[in-house]
C-alpha cells in the first residue's frame, strides 16, 4: 500500500482538481480529503455517504456561576486569556484544563467537545474518506490523522493499492498530520513569487518529515520567467517536475459541472496529470525496488 | 478600526486584497498590515517592507529538576496533551506537544518543574515606505500557528487603519487571527469550491460575530452561485474583480495590484468607505 498526498503550501493553487483527476486514473485506491477546514473533494466526486461518525476531541472549561466565588485564580493563571468577567470564552479556551484544577471551589468543570464529523463514501471512483471540522475548532491535526487511520484500514481490508489524499494548505498542524509517513509528497505550485516562496516552505516541511517530493507546475504559462525559476529550484534541490499544466478554463468548466478534469476533456491538462500520475506509479515502483 | 482579510478557501486573493486595500488607504490613513497567514507569509512580496525589529516567539515548555522530583505522576495527570509523563523513576517531556498552559510547573508539589522557553517562530516588524508592516513567521516542522498569530496581534498599534491578512480556513489559526476585527472582508471566486468555503468563513464570522462583507475575484469564469448566496444571505457584494491576465499577471511577479494599475484604487478606497459605514452603523446600533 503506498501512501500519497497533494500538497501546495499557497491555497488555491489547483490540489483539488488534480486529486479529483487522480481518483479517475488511479486503480485500487481509496480517496482521502484532508483539509478538514474546508474540503472541496466532494463536489468532485459526488459521494454517497455510507458510514458517519461524531469527532469527539478536546475539552472547553465551564464555570458553574453558583459555585463560583469571583476569586479571580483562573483568570490570572488562564495563558489564553479565555476567562473574562468569570465567563468561559469557548473560542479562545485550548482546553489545558489547568482552571479546572486549581478552582479552589470546584466551580470549574471540563465538558467534552463535539468538533467534527468524518465521512466513510462510497463514489463512482472508490471510496472517500472526508471530514468536517467544526467552525473555530482546534485538534484538525487529530482528526486528519484519524481520517488516515480509517482509509488505512478500508485499504488492507478491501486490498487496494494506494491512498490518494488532498491535503490541506499551508505548513501547519493539519499538513504535518497529512504528510508523515507518507511514501509521497506532490507538491502543486504557481507560476507566481507567493507560489515559489510557500514551495519552498513546503518542500522544507518535506525534508523535515523525510517524505519524498515531487513537483507539478500548474498555470505554468501565466508567467513564462517565474515558471523557469521553478524548473531551475526544482533541479537544484533535486525534485522532480512531473508536471507542467497550463492555464485552461475548463478546469473551472469541470469543477461546476462537478467532474474531474480528465473526465470534462482531453487537452492539455488531462494529457499533463496523465503524465503526472504514470511517473508518480513509477516512483512509487522504484521505492518499493530499494 | 481592524479589517482583516480572510476566505474559507486558499488563493482566492486574500493578500491581493489586503495589500492593495492598505496601500490604498496609506495616503489618508494611518495604516499597518498584518500579516497573520504565519504559515504562507506572502504580504512582503508586494509591499517589500524595510524590517527594523524581530521578536522570538516562544512557547514556555517544561524542565524538570530530577534533584527534585519524587516522580509522583501529578505533572503527567494535569496535562491534557500528553506532554509530559513518568515512567519509573524518569520524567519524559515531549516539548512538541505542550501548549505551554503551565499547569504542570504550578502543581508540582515538590516545585520541581520550571519553565524555558522554545522558539516555534518569529515577528518582524519594519515599514513599507511609511505604511506599518508586522508579519509572523511560523519555524518549519512546527504545527501550532496561533501563539504566533497572538504575537502577530500585540504589534499593531491602536490608531488608525489595521489591516489582517487571514490565513485559509476555518479553524483555530483562523479564529485566532480574526478575532477582534471590526469587519471581516470575505474574498472569493465565483464558482462551486469558492461558494462552499466561502458558507464556511460566513459561519465562521458569525460565530464571532463579526460583521462581513464579500470581495469577488476571478469574475468572468464561473457561475452565478456565490451571487445568489451573497442574497439569500444578506452579505454585500462590496467590490469585484474581473479575471484579467493583467492582473494575474502583475501578482505573478510580486506587484501590487493598485501599483500597476492606479485606476484601482479609487476602488479600494470606496471599498473602505462602505465597511466604515457599516461598521459605525452598527456601532450606533449597539449604542442604542
Amino acid at each position: 500500500m503506498k501512501e500519497i498526498v497533494v500538497l501546495s503550501g499557497k491555497g488555491g493553487t489547483g490540489k483539488t482538481s488534480i486529486v479529483g483527476s487522480l481518483a479517475v486514473l488511479a486503480e485500487r485506491k481509496v480517496l482521502v480529503d484532508s483539509d478538514v477546514d474546508a474540503a472541496d473533494l466532494h463536489l468532485l466526486l459526488s459521494p454517497s455517504v455510507k458510514q458517519h461518525q461524531e469527532f469527539w476531541s478536546g475539552q472547553k472549561a465551564q464555570i458553574d456561576p453558583d459555585k463560583c466565588t469571583q476569586c479571580g485564580l483562573c483568570q490570572e493563571l488562564c495563558r489564553f486569556d479565555a476567562i473574562k468577567d468569570f465567563k468561559v470564552d469557548a473560542v479562545s479556551c485550548e482546553g489545558c484544563g489547568f482552571c479546572s484544577q486549581i478552582c479552589p471551589v470546584k466551580a470549574i468543570t471540563m465538558k467534552e467537545n463535539l468538533a467534527g464529523h468524518l465521512f466513510i463514501s462510497d463514489t463512482r471512483y472508490g471510496p472517500l474518506v472526508h471530514a468536517r471540522l467544526g467552525i473555530a475548532q482546534e485538534n484538525s491535526g487529530k482528526l486528519v490523522a484519524q481520517v488516515r487511520q480509517r482509509a488505512k484500514q478500508i485499504a488492507q481490508e478491501q486490498n487496494l493499492e494506494y491512498i490518494i489524499t488532498d491535503g490541506p494548505p499551508g505548513i501547519g498542524c493539519p499538513v504535518i498530520s497529512s504528510l508523515s509517513r507518507t511514501n509521497l509528497a506532490v507538491l502543486v505550485t504557481e507560476p507566481t513569487l507567493s507560489g515559489i516562496h510557500d514551495l519552498e516552505r513546503v518542500l522544507e516541511v518535506c525534508r523535515h518529515f523525510g517524505v519524498p517530493a515531487m513537483v507539478c507546475i500548474n498555470k505554468s504559462d501565466i508567467n513564462i520567467d517565474n515558471s523557469r525559476k521553478i524548473e531551475d529550484y526544482c533541479q537544484e534541490e533535486k525534485v522532480e517536475v512531473v508536471a507542467r499544466i497550463p492555464f485552461d478554463n475548463t478546469v473551472t468548466e469541470a469543477m461546476i459541472k462537478g467532474i474531474p478534469v480528465v473526465e470534462f476533456s482531453n487537452g492539455k491538462v488531462s494529457q499533463e496529470i496523465k503524465q503526472l500520475w504514470n511517473i508518480v506509479c513509477e516512483a512509487l515502483k522504484d521505492n518499493a525496488k530499494r | 478600526m481592524i479589517i482583516s482579510v480572510a476566505s474559507g478557501k486558499g488563493g482566492t486573493g486574500k493578500t491581493l486584497v489586503a495589500t492593495s486595500l492598505a496601500i490604498s488607504l496609506n495616503d489618508i490613513h494611518e495604516v499597518v498590515i498584518l500579516d497573520c497567514d504565519v504559515e504562507e507569509p506572502n504580504d512582503h512580496i508586494l509591499l517589500k517592507p524595510n524590517l527594523t525589529g524581530s521578536e522570538p516567539v516562544n512557547i514556555r515548555v517544561p524542565v524538570v529538576d530530577e534533584n527534585k522530583c519524587n516522580h509522583c505522576g501529578k505533572c503527567a495527570r494535569v496535562c491534557f496533551y500528553h506532554a509530559i509523563a513518568v515512567l519509573g523513576e524518569h520524567v519524559l517531556t515531549f516539548p512538541q506537544l505542550c501548549h505551554g498552559c503551565g499547569a504542570c510547573s504550578y502543581l508540582c508539589p515538590e516545585k520541581a518543574i520550571s519553565e524555558e522557553p522554545r522558539q516555534t517562530g518569529v515577528v518582524e516588524w519594519g515599514h513599507s515606505g511609511d505604511m506599518g508592516f508586522v508579519r509572523g513567521i511560523l519555524t518549519v516542522g512546527e504545527a501550532m500557528a496561533p501563539p504566533v498569530i497572538r504575537k502577530v496581534k500585540e504589534h499593531a498599534s491602536d490608531r488608525g487603519v489595521v489591516i489582517r491578512d487571514i490565513p485559509p480556513g476555518t479553524s483555530c489559526p483562523v479564529v485566532e487571527a480574526v478575532k477582534g476585527s471590526d469587519f471581516c472582508i470575505l474574498v472569493t471566486e465565483p464558482t462551486p469550491f469558492g461558494l462552499n468555503d466561502l458558507a464556511l468563513a460566513v459561519e465562521m464570522v458569525r460565530k464571532l460575530d463579526i460583521p462581513c462583507g464579500v470581495v469577488l475575484n476571478r469574475v468572468g469564469v464561473g457561475d452565478v452561485g456565490v451571487e445568489e448566496y451573497c442574497r439569500k444571505q444578506n452579505i454585500p457584494i462590496l467590490l469585484t474583480i474581473p479575471l484579467d491576465t493583467e492582473i494575474a499577471r502583475l501578482y505573478s511577479r510580486g506587484i501590487a495590484l493598485v501599483d500597476g494599475m492606479p485606476q484601482w484604487k479609487d476602488r479600494f478606497r470606496q471599498l473602505f468607505d462602505n465597511i466604515k459605514e457599516m461598521v459605525d452603523e452598527r456601532n450606533r446600533g449597539a449604542k442604542r
